[in-house]
C-alpha cells in the first residue's frame, strides 16, 4: 500500500449531455505513486470522466460539468487540453498520435522541439530557429530509459511493431517535464502478451518514481497484477472503490455488470426451439478494423433470438458484418445445410439473410433519398421487385413502391411526413425503423440486427425491441441481435453469446448471474474455468 | 497474440532485400526519371544537334526555370500536393514588371524594385490561396488549378479593362492604341532584360570547376558529420564525392581542350540565386517551421492534437511558395526579355510541375535535386523533340505536340499513381489493424 | 422570417444568386441599350441546345460518384472521330449526322469503359486525375490528328501532313438539327430540332435514372458502402456512369458542331469540359448531386449570360473581349465554389 499525497481529487462530478445525465456524482482520488484502475462497461462514463479531466472541447461546448476538481489539493478549472498539460496531466492514447515518417525523437518531441538560434532566426523570429537534434535525442533517450525500453531514438516509427509505438507514446508523456498524472486508456489492447508484460512493468516503474497513474482497462488479470486500488463505474455512478488486497476477479466482474434487468419477453417456457440449426458458423474470421473476428464458432437455432454481446472492440460487431460480406472474411458458414459463399453481400442477400447495420447513417441509409426508395432499393436490386420490364429495359414501378412503403410505414409506425420524405430529417428511432423495413422487404429467413437501439431515445428503444420480439414471435423469424447493452440483450434474447478477443467466450442464458456475464465479458471465463479444472484434477 | 510479433519480424525480414533486390527497388522507384533519361538520349541522338548547342540552350533554360520549379517544394512538404497556384505568384511578378516598365526604371534597380512590389502582392495572394485551400482539404490540387484559371480572369479584367478606365495610365508603349488595356506583348529590352543574367557571365568550364569543388567540400563534410553519429546510410555522400570529382575532371578537360563548349557562358548571379533558394529549402526543413510543415504534411490530425495550428501552417506554406513563384517569374522574364501580358504566366504551373515530376518527385515528396534533374530532363526534351520529330517522323509538329503530351501525361500518370497508392495503403491499413 | 431567407440563400448558394442577378441585370441593360432582343433570345436558345448534351454528360458522372467529369474531352475526341468518319464516308444531311453519332457511340463506350476502370483505381482523386486524363488525351490526339489516314480533301490540309484545324460542315450537316421544323414567332427563331434532340437526350437519361441500373448507380454515388451492403457492384456502376458520361460527351460534340458549323480539332476540346462543368453547377448541381433540371436551367442561364454579355460588353467597351473574360471568371468561380463544398473543409 502506498501512502503518497493525493495528486488528483474529483468530488461529486456531474455531467449532462442534452438533459441526459451521464455522470451522477463521481468521486475519485488518486495518490502519487499509485496505480488506480478504472473499470466499467462501455457507456459507464469512463471516457466522459477522462474528457472532463483533459478539458476536452466536447465537455465545454455542451455546458460544462458540476463538481470540484483538485490537483494536489488546489482547486483547478481545466478548460482545454493545454490547461491539462500545464497541470501535469498526460494521456497515453488508445489510437496512436504518432507521425509514421518521423523518428522516435521527433515524435517524442512533437511540437515541443528544442530550438536554437541561427543567423536567420535572429531576424525573422522564433519560427525559423533550428532544431537542436543533439539535445532532443538526449531527452528522448532519457525518457526511453525511464520506461526501460531499448529502442534506438533515431529509428523511424513506420514499420515498427505496434508495441514499440505504444512505448514511444508513453515516452512522450513522461518527457513532458512536469508530468504528475498519467492516464493509460486500454494500453494493452493492441499489444502481444510479452509486450503487455513489459508495459505493465514500465507502469510500475513509473509509479515508483512518484507519478500517479489511472489505468483504464477491462482485463481483470492485469488489474489484479498492477493496480493498487480500483474504482468501478456503472451507468455514470461509482459502484465501488476497492483496494486490490480486498477484492478478487469474481467480485470485480460482478460489480461491473450488475444491474436490474427488465425482461420484456415473457418467460412462457413453452418456446419450442428444437427445430434444429438454421445456421452454423465455423472458424469465422473477419478483418473488420477495430472489431476483428479471430475464429468464431456458433450455432444458430431456427426461430430463436440470439444475442451477441461483449465489450467494444472485441469483435462482436464483426460477426454480422462478416457474414453479410461487408468486410473481408474467411471460414465456413453453413446456412440451411448449404455452404454460404463468403465476401459477397449479394450472395448473402440472395439466400434470405438480411442485415440492419450498426452504422445507421453510414451504411444503413441513403440520407438524401426518400423513405420509399430506402425501403425498397435492396429488394429492387436483389429480388428485382418494384420493377417493370420492357424488353431490354427496366423501369421503376412507382405505384408498387408507394404501396409497399405505405404498408411498411403503417406496420412499423414510422413517424414521417410521407413516403417521399428524405431520411436525413427523421429521428434516430424512425431512421432505425426504415432500416428494419428495408431488411423486412427482403422477406428474410434470418435477420441480423446490430446495435438496434444505439443513439435512440428511451421510448423509441422499447418500441424497437418490441418490434423485434413481435417479428420473432409472430413471423417466426430467426433474429441475431448484436448489442453493447447487455440489458437489452437480456430483455429479449433466448441465448446470449459473449465475444471476447475475437472469439466466443461462452453462451449464457439471460437469467444467468451478473458475475458470469462480467467474467465472460472481461475474457476471464474460460481462463478461470480452466484453472478450476486444473485444481480439481 | 504472440503470432503478431513473429509476423512483424517476418515483415521486417522481407524488407531487407539482397543486392539484386536493392537495384530492382532503385530502378522501380525511379522509373519515371529513367524513362525520361532514355527518351532524352534518343531525342538528342535523333535531333542531330551538337552537344555544345544543347548544353548552351539547357543552361539558359535551367537559369530561367529552376527558381519556379523550386518554389513548388514547400507546399509538397506541407502535404498540400503540387501547387498549381504558383500561376498566381507569377501574376504578382508580372504586375510588378508592368508597373516598373511604366515607370521606366531599368536594369538591376528596376529588377529589385520589381521584387519589392511583387513581394507584398504575392503575400496577399498567397494568403487568400491558402485560405481557399484550407476550405478544400483533400482537393487542394484541383482547387489550386481552378483558382489559377479564376485569377487569370481577374488578371485579364485588370489589364484589359481597368487600365485606362479605372486606373489612369498614359503610356503609348504599354497601352493599346484605344487607350484602354495593356498591349499583348511588352518588350523588356532596355528595361529589365538580363538585369540579373547580365551582371556577370562566367565561362561554363570555370562554373563547373567551382560547382564541383563546392560539392566535394559539402559532401565530405556531410560524410564526416553522419559518420560521427553512426548513421549507416552515408555511403551516398562518398558516391557524390566521386561524381563531383568526375565533374571536376570534366571541367578541367573543357578548359584544356578548347572545344565549342568554351563559348558557353553561365549567368553566374542567377545561378547563385538558384543555389541560395536550394539552401533555403534545405534550411527551412531543419527549423521549427519546417518541422511543423513536415508534421502537418504527414498527418494533419496528429499535428492538430499536438497543438500545431494546422490551417496557419498551411497558409504559411502557400504564402512562401507564392512569393517564390513571383520572384521566379521575374527571373524567368528578365531572361526571356519579352512579357506576353496575357500568356506568359498561363503555362508556368503546368511546366514547372511536369519538370518536378519528371525528376522523380511525387505528390508527397519533392527535393531540390529532383527539381534540378527534372528541369534538365524536361528541357532537354523540349529542345530536341521538334528536331527529333522532324528527323524521325518527318514533322516537327509531331515533336512539338509530343512534348506537350509529355507534360500533361507525366502529371496525369503521377497523379494517378499517387491516388492508386493511397487506395492500396488505405486497404493495407485496414488489414494491419 | 430572416432565418428562412438565410436558409433559402444557403440552399441556392450565393454565387448562383449573384450569377442570376447579374444575368437579369444584363438583360435589362440589353433592353435599355436597344439591342435586338429577338435575335438575342434566338441565339440563347441555339446555344442552349448546342451545349445542352455536353452539360447533360455531367449528370451520370456526378451521380455515379466520380464527381465533376473534367475528363469530358475524352468523349469529345471520340465524337470528333465519329464526325470525321461520317465526312470521309461522303454522307450529307441528317443521315451523316446520325451515322456520326452511331459511329462515335461504340468508340466512346469502349474508351469510357477503360476510363471508368482507371477512375476506379484512383477513388478520392477522380477530379484531378480526370482533368489530366482529358488534357493528355487531347494532346495525344494532336499527334493523332497529324497522322490519321483520312483522305477527304475537306478534312486534310491541301498541302503537308495532317488534318485541318477546323473542318467546315456547311456542305455536310451544318445546322441540320437547328433548321429541322424550326419556326419563328415575332422575330424569335426556334431551333425546334436542336432543342428536341437535347430534350430527347434528357428524357432518355431521366428514364435511365429510374431503371434498376440507374437506381443502383445513384445509390453508389450517394453512399458506396450502403450500395455494396445492398449487393450492388460498386465498381461496375461507376463504370456504367463513366461510360454514359463519355458517350454523351461524344454525342454532345457532334450536336454542338452541327450547330456551330465546324469541327475544331487539336487543342480546341481542351477546356470544353470546364464549360460543361460550370453550366451544370450554375444550374444548382453539386459535385455529389445533379438533376436533369439542373442541366436545362444551368445551360440556359450560362449560355444566356454569355450571349447577352457579348453585345452589351461591346457597347460599353469596344476593345477586347469582355464577354470572354466574364466567362472565365464566372465558370471558374462557380467550380471553385462547388469545390469548397466537397470536403466541407471543417475537419
Amino acid at each position: 500500500m502506498k501512502n503518497g499525497a493525493n495528486i488528483l481529487q474529483m468530488k461529486n462530478i456531474e455531467k449532462e449531455y442534452f438533459g441526459n445525465k451521464v455522470l451522477k456524482g463521481i468521486n475519485l482520488s488518486v495518490r502519487a505513486g499509485e496505480i488506480h484502475a478504472l473499470l466499467g462497461e462501455n457507456g459507464a462514463g469512463k471516457s466522459t470522466l477522462m474528457n472532463i479531466l483533459f478539458g476536452m472541447p466536447v465537455i465545454h461546448s455542451t455546458g460544462g460539468y458540476k463538481g470540484e476538481f483538485l490537483i494536489e489539493g488546489r482547486k483547478v478549472d481545466i478548460k482545454s487540453p493545454k490547461d491539462a498539460m500545464n497541470e501535469g496531466i498526460g494521456m497515453v492514447h488508445q489510437e496512436f498520435m504518432l507521425v509514421p515518417g518521423f523518428t522516435v525523437t521527433e515524435n517524442i518531441k512533437l511540437n515541443r522541439e528544442i530550438l536554437k538560434h541561427n543567423l536567420l532566426s535572429r531576424v525573422f523570429g522564433e519560427n525559423l530557429k533550428s532544431l537542436d537534434y543533439e539535445n532532443m535525442n538526449k531527452d528522448a533517450r532519457k525518457a526511453l530509459n525511464t520506461i526501460g525500453i531499448n529502442i534506438e531514438e533515431w529509428a523511424t516509427i513506420a514499420g515498427m511493431p505496434v508495441g514499440y509505438m505504444q512505448f514511444v507514446e508513453i515516452a512522450r508523456e513522461i518527457d513532458k517535464s512536469n508530468v504528475k498524472l498519467l492516464v493509460f486508456d486500454e494500453p494493452t489492447a493492441v499489444l502481444t502478451e510479452s509486450e503487455a508484460k513489459t508495459l505493465l512493468s514500465a507502469m510500475k516503474k513509473l509509479a515508483d518514481s512518484g507519478i500517479a497513474i489511472i489505468f483504464i482497462t477491462h482485463r481483470l488479470d492485469e488489474v489484479m497484477s498492477v493496480a493498487d486500488s480500483i474504482t468501478i463505474l456503472r451507468d455514470g455512478e461509482v459502484v465501488a472503490t476497492r483496494d486490490k488486497k480486498d477484492t478478487n476477479v469474481m467480485e470485480l466482474a460482478e460489480l461491473m455488470v450488475g444491474r436490474k434487468i427488465e425482461r420484456i419477453a415473457k418467460s412462457d417456457g413453452k418456446r419450442n426451439l428444437s427445430k434444429g440449426n438454421i445456421m452454423t458458423i465455423k472458424n469465422l474470421k473477419v478483418q473488420m478494423p477495430g472489431e476483428e473476428v479471430k475464429g468464431v464458432n456458433l450455432e444458430i437455432k431456427e426461430g430463436e433470438i440470439l444475442g451477441i454481446g461483449g465489450l467494444a472492440g472485441q469483435g462482436k460487431i464483426g460477426i454480422a458484418n462478416g457474414i453479410m460480406g461487408l468486410y473481408n472474411s474467411d471460414g465456413e458458414v453453413i446456412f440451411r445445410g448449404k455452404k454460404l459463399k463468403l465476401n459477397s453481400p449479394e450472395e448473402s442477400l440472395n439466400n434470405g439473410i438480411a442485415f440492419v447495420s450498426e452504422d445507421r447513417r453510414g451504411v444503413g441509409l441513403l440520407l438524401d433519398t426518400s423513405i420509399e426508395e430506402n425501403i425498397t432499393i435492396t429488394a429492387m436490386q436483389i429480388k428485382k421487385k418494384f420493377i417493370k420490364n420492357y424488353f431490354l429495359f427496366t423501369q421503376l414501378s412507382k405505384s408498387e413502391m408507394r404501396q409497399h412503403s405505405l404498408k411498411m410505414i403503417k406496420e412499423l409506425d414510422i413517424r414521417c411526413r410521407g413516403p417521399q420524405q428524405v431520411t436525413r430529417r427523421l429521428s434516430g428511432g424512425n431512421q432505425q425503423k426504415v432500416c428494419i423495413a428495408r431488411a423486412l422487404t427482403m422477406e428474410p429467413e434470418i435477420l441480423f440486427v446490430s446495435e438496434p437501439t444505439r443513439g435512440i431515445d428511451i421510448g423509441a428503444k422499447k418500441l424497437v425491441l418490441d418490434l423485434l420480439l413481435k417479428l420473432n414471435r409472430e413471423k417466426g423469424m430467426t433474429i441475431i441481435m448484436t448489442s453493447s447493452e447487455l440489458g437489452e440483450l437480456r430483455a429479449i434474447c433466448d441465448r446470449i453469446a459473449i465475444v471476447s478477443e475475437g472469439r466466443i467466450e461462452g453462451i449464457l442464458k439471460p437469467e444467468d448471474s451478473d458475475a458470469e456475464f462480467g467474467l465472460m465479458m472481461a475474457g476471464h471465463y474460460s481462463k478461470l474455468r480452466n484453472r478450476e479444472g486444473l485444481e480439481d484434477a | 497474440m504472440s503470432e503478431n510479433t513473429s509476423l512483424n519480424l517476418q515483415r521486417d525480414k522481407g524488407n531487407s532485400l539482397g543486392l539484386g533486390g536493392i537495384v530492382k527497388k532503385i530502378l522501380f522507384d525511379n522509373m519515371v526519371t529513367i524513362l525520361f533519361v532514355v527518351l532524352c538520349i534518343f531525342g538528342i541522338y535523333f535531333s542531330g544537334q551538337s552537344l555544345a548547342f544543347i548544353t548552351g540552350e539547357l543552361i539558359t533554360r535551367i537559369a530561367r526555370n529552376a527558381f519556379l520549379v523550386l518554389s513548388l517544394i514547400i507546399p509538397v512538404l506541407a502535404g498540400m500536393g503540387l501547387n498549381f497556384g504558383i500561376v498566381i505568384g507569377a501574376m504578382a511578378g508580372q504586375i510588378a514588371i508592368i508597373a516598373v516598365t511604366h515607370w521606366k526604371i531599368t536594369g538591376i534597380a528596376g529588377f529589385l524594385l520589381c521584387i519589392l512590389i511583387s513581394t507584398p502582392l504575392a503575400i496577399l495572394f498567397g494568403y487568400f490561396t491558402g485560405r481557399l485551400l484550407n476550405k478544400t482539404k483533400g482537393q487542394e490540387m484541383i482547387a489550386s488549378m481552378i483558382l489559377g484559371f479564376f485569377a487569370n480572369g481577374l488578371y485579364q479584367l485588370l489589364f484589359l479593362f481597368f487600365i485606362g478606365t479605372i486606373i489612369p495610365m498614359k503610356n503609348p508603349t504599354l497601352v493599346l492604341s484605344g487607350g484602354i488595356g495593356i498591349k499583348n506583348t511588352i518588350d523588356l529590352s532596355g528595361g529589365i532584360k538580363y538585369a540579373v543574367d547580365g551582371l556577370y557571365r562566367m565561362p561554363l568550364s570555370l562554373a563547373l570547376l567551382i560547382i564541383s569543388l563546392i560539392l566535394i567540400v559539402i559532401n565530405i563534410y556531410k560524410y564526416l558529420e553522419t559518420k560521427k553519429i553512426k548513421r549507416k546510410d552515408n555511403e551516398k555522400y562518398l558516391f557524390s564525392v566521386g561524381a563531383s570529382i568526375l565533374l571536376l575532371i570534366l571541367s578541367i578537360a573543357l578548359m584544356v581542350f578548347r572545344t565549342s563548349f568554351m563559348f558557353i557562358k553561365v549567368p553566374f548571379v542567377t545561378i547563385l540565386v538558384i543555389v541560395a533558394i536550394c539552401i533555403f529549402n534545405v534550411f527551412i526543413v531543419k527549423t521549427k517551421l519546417g518541422q511543423d510543415f513536415r508534421t502537418v504534411g504527414q498527418d494533419m490530425h496528429v499535428a492538430n492534437v499536438s497543438g500545431i495550428n494546422v490551417d496557419k501552417i498551411r497558409v504559411t506554406a502557400i504564402i512562401i511558395s507564392t512569393v517564390l513563384a513571383a520572384w521566379g517569374q521575374l527571373i524567368f522574364l528578365q531572361n526571356i526579355g519579352t512579357l506576353n501580358t496575357y500568356g506568359s504566366h498561363e503555362q508556368v504551373g503546368m511546366f514547372a510541375i511536369a519538370a518536378l515530376l519528371i525528376g522523380g518527385a511525387s505528390v508527397t515528396k519533392a527535393t531540390n535535386s529532383q527539381a534540378i534533374i527534372g528541369i534538365i530532363l524536361f528541357h532537354t526534351l523540349f529542345i530536341v523533340s521538334p528536331l527529333a520529330g522532324k528527323n524521325l517522323l518527318g514533322s516537327a509538329q509531331i515533336g512539338e505536340y509530343f512534348r506537350v503530351f509529355v507534360a500533361y501525361g507525366v502529371i496525369g500518370v503521377s497523379l494517378g499513381l499517387h491516388a492508386f497508392k493511397q487506395q492500396i495503403e488505405a486497404k493495407n491499413k485496414f488489414k494491419s489493424q | 422570417m430572416p432565418k428562412k431567407l438565410q436558409e433559402t440563400i444557403n440552399r441556392i448558394g450565393i454565387p448562383r444568386l449573384i450569377i442570376t442577378a447579374f444575368f437579369i441585370f444584363l438583360c435589362i441593360l440589353a433592353v435599355l441599350l436597344g439591342l435586338p432582343i429577338g435575335s438575342l433570345i434566338s441565339d440563347t436558345l441555339v446555344r442552349t441546345g448546342m451545349n445542352g448534351v455536353l452539360v447533360l454528360a455531367m449528370v451520370p458522372g456526378i451521380l455515379c460518384g466520380i464527381g465533376l467529369n473534367f475528363g469530358l474531352p475524352l468523349g469529345i475526341v471520340c465524337g470528333l472521330i465519329g464526325g470525321l468518319i461520317s465526312i470521309e464516308m461522303n454522307l450529307t444531311g441528317l443521315k451523316a449526322f446520325s451515322v456520326a453519332v452511331l459511329i462515335s457511340v461504340p468508340i466512346s463506350a469502349v474508351v469510357g469503359y477503360f476510363y471508368g476502370m482507371l477512375l476506379n483505381k484512383v477513388k478520392g482523386s477522380e477530379m484531378m486525375v480526370s482533368t489530366y486524363v482529358g488534357f493528355s488525351a487531347v494532346s495525344l490526339m494532336c499527334i493523332g490528328w497529324l497522322v490519321m489516314p483520312f483522305n477527304s480533301p475537306e478534312i486534310k490540309w491541301p498541302i503537308g501532313k495532317g488534318l485541318r484545324t477546323t473542318i467546315t460542315l456547311t456542305s455536310r450537316y451544318a445546322k441540320v438539327l437547328d433548321n429541322l421544323f424550326s419556326f419563328s414567332i415575332g422575330g424569335i427563331v426556334f431551333p425546334t430540332g436542336l432543342l428536341a434532340f437535347f430534350l430527347i437526350c434528357c428524357f432518355i437519361m431521366w428514364r435511365f435514372l429510374r431503371s434498376r441500373a440507374g437506381i443502383a448507380m445513384k445509390a453508389v454515388g450517394d453512399n458506396p458502402v450502403f450500395a455494396s451492403a445492398s449487393g450492388i457492384n460498386v465498381n461496375k456502376s461507376r463504370i456504367i456512369g463513366t461510360m454514359l458520361s463519355t458517350i454523351l460527351g461524344a454525342v454532345g460534340i457532334i450536336a454542338y458542331a452541327q450547330s456551330f458549323g465546324f469541327y475544331q480539332l487539336y487543342q480546341a476540346p481542351m477546356m470544353m469540359g470546364f464549360a460543361a462543368v460550370a453550366a451544370v453547377l450554375i444550374g444548382g448541381a453539386s459535385a455529389k448531386n445533379a438533376k436533369i433540371s439542373h442541366v436545362i436551367l444551368g445551360t440556359f442561364l450560362f449560355q444566356g449570360l454569355l450571349t447577352v454579355a457579348l453585345p452589351v460588353a461591346n457597347k460599353i467597351v469596344t476593345e477586347g473581349n469582355l464577354a470572354e473574360v466574364l466567362r472565365i471568371i464566372v465558370s471558374n468561380g462557380i467550380i471553385l465554389y462547388a469545390l469548397t463544398k466537397v470536403g466541407g473543409g471543417g475537419e
